[in-house]
């Protein structure tokens, strides 16, 4: 293999990236916790957690940790100045209502015409667990997924038709994963960039579709 | 004189029987009213309906009672974690019933609970496998599913302080599922740090209207909560 895959810190400042000036963004658990320590500097952007914070800031020392001031990995953070604190109806009437701009989450597998499954692997043993996931990909104006371009088995994420439960349908704008970061268009996937060293023929190959440059 | 200051958890939970349904606020840990969870593994009721946001964490509160055996069926959006074996047992074994809720119609239908509703559609879980077996319409060209308001017999919440007429104010993202959770319940039990006189809290602060608080318990802060956490 003759590519070079991004890192995790890499990916999430490619998504970082294209988060605009002014805004207002909530960032799943897992690897799209990444993309808040490298946004750029000079934008604002206004984190919002599920949990009732909006104006989220980074997270505290150990020793200012305070049980009651978590994200929604329920991890100690901090408050920036103008933040604020709601309940959980409205912390959800922001995300149901369509008031938040982007949402960032990570993903078991997303489908060419961007339908999300994020909540579970179907498997019969397995406990379910949905959280907020369901109510931000149908409420944010824009979901973007971040995740591993392949599974541990080496199969694409990036699919014809998800093969795990769906947490939404046609919601999924954009996707970045170690590989390249691509658009969901009504035309079909378009790759908006490559990691280093990948052709858009072998990009092709290993997802198992078809992408236009 | 309206006080709705009871003497104890144990006073303000003596009359919950077995087979209640339980509201239980906080999100993981924070705005778990401990002292009110305690209260109830040691009144002892059993069969209990528990709807809470998780399925509780560690061994103590909600998953010291699940352990006990105490709840017949949990309503939650998210009860998997790192730390929740006493639930994934009961669980596994069959000895507990799940109702799978996304997090928002969680909050939602505890919403439309408190605010008379019988029900509303939402996009949220719409061709999904959460949807299933649920009325569906079209609204505005958008799939949408019927959802029921999730009423209960008790609301046990944690606030910051208090007063005498229940009027509450909450603690950064302590507040949580509290606010909703107390217009929803027949009887709202609150646990606060601090009980404060009359007229002392701001009245344009005031986050919960003492009307959806019931009951009032003054549980102060415990002193090693904050060095155990660091």
């Amino acid at each position: 293999m003759s590519w070079q895959a991004w890192t995790r810190t890499q990916m999430a400042a490619l998504v970082a990236q294209d988060i605009p000036e002014g805004a207002v963004v909530n960032l799943g658990i897992g690897l799209p916790t990444l993309v808040a320590s490298q946004l750029p500097p000079g934008r604002e952007i206004i984190l919002h957690s599920e949990n009732g914070v909006l104006g989220m800031g980074p997270p505290p020392g150990p020793e200012a940790a305070d049980p009651d001031l978590i994200n929604a990995g329920k991890q100690a953070v901090t408050l920036l100045p103008g933040g604020c604190f709601f309940h959980h109806a409205d912390s959800f009437a922001m995300m149901r209502g369509g008031h938040l701009d982007i949402c960032v989450l990570g993903a078991f597998q997303v489908s060419t015409r961007g339908d999300l499954a994020n909540w579970h692997t179907g498997a019969a043993d397995a406990i379910p667990a949905v959280g907020g996931a369901m109510d931000l990909a149908i409420g944010a104006k824009q979901t973007f997924v971040m995740m591993e371009h392949l599974s541990k088995s080496g199969d694409s994420k990036i699919v014809a038709a998800c093969s795990y439960p769906l947490t939404a349908a046609a919601c999924v704008s954009r996707i970045y994963t170690d590989l390249a970061v691509l658009a969901i268009e009504a035309a079909g996937l378009r790759v908006l960039a490559r990691c280093p060293g990948l052709e858009h023929r072998q990009l092709e190959s290993l997802t198992g579709l078809p992408l236009r440059a | 004189m309206i006080d709705k200051l009871q003497p104890s958890p144990a006073a303000a939970l003596a009359d919950v029987p077995d087979g209640a349904t339980v509201m239980i606020g906080g999100f993981g840990e924070a705005g778990l009213p401990q002292e009110l969870v305690s209260a109830l593994l040691d009144q002892g009721a059993r069969e209990l309906t528990v709807v809470n946001n998780n399925a509780g964490n560690g061994d103590r509160g909600l998953a010291a009672l699940i352990a006990a055996g105490r709840v017949r069926k949990i309503i939650c959006s998210f009860p998997r974690q790192a730390d929740s074996h006493h639930f994934d047992r009961a669980y596994r074994a069959g000895q507990i019933e799940l109702e799978l809720v996304p997090q928002g119609n969680l909050a939602e239908r505890i919403r439309a609970a408190g605010a008379g509703i019988g029900a509303f559609y939402t996009p949220t879980s719409f061709g999904t496998e959460l949807a299933h077996g649920k009325e569906q319409r079209q609204i505005g060209g958008r799939g949408h599913v019927l959802e029921y308001a999730l009423h209960a017999d008790y609301a046990l919440i944690q606030a910051e302080r208090g007063d005498r007429w229940g009027n509450l104010v909450y603690r950064k993202t302590a507040r949580n599922f509290g606010p909703v959770m107390a217009t929803a319940a027949r009887i709202t039990v609150a646990a606060v740090r601090e009980v404060v006189a009359l007229g002392a809290l701001d009245p344009e602060a005031v986050v919960t209207p003492g009307i959806f608080v019931q009951r009032l318990v003054c549980c102060p802060r415990p002193a090693a909560t904050t060095e155990a956490r660091s």
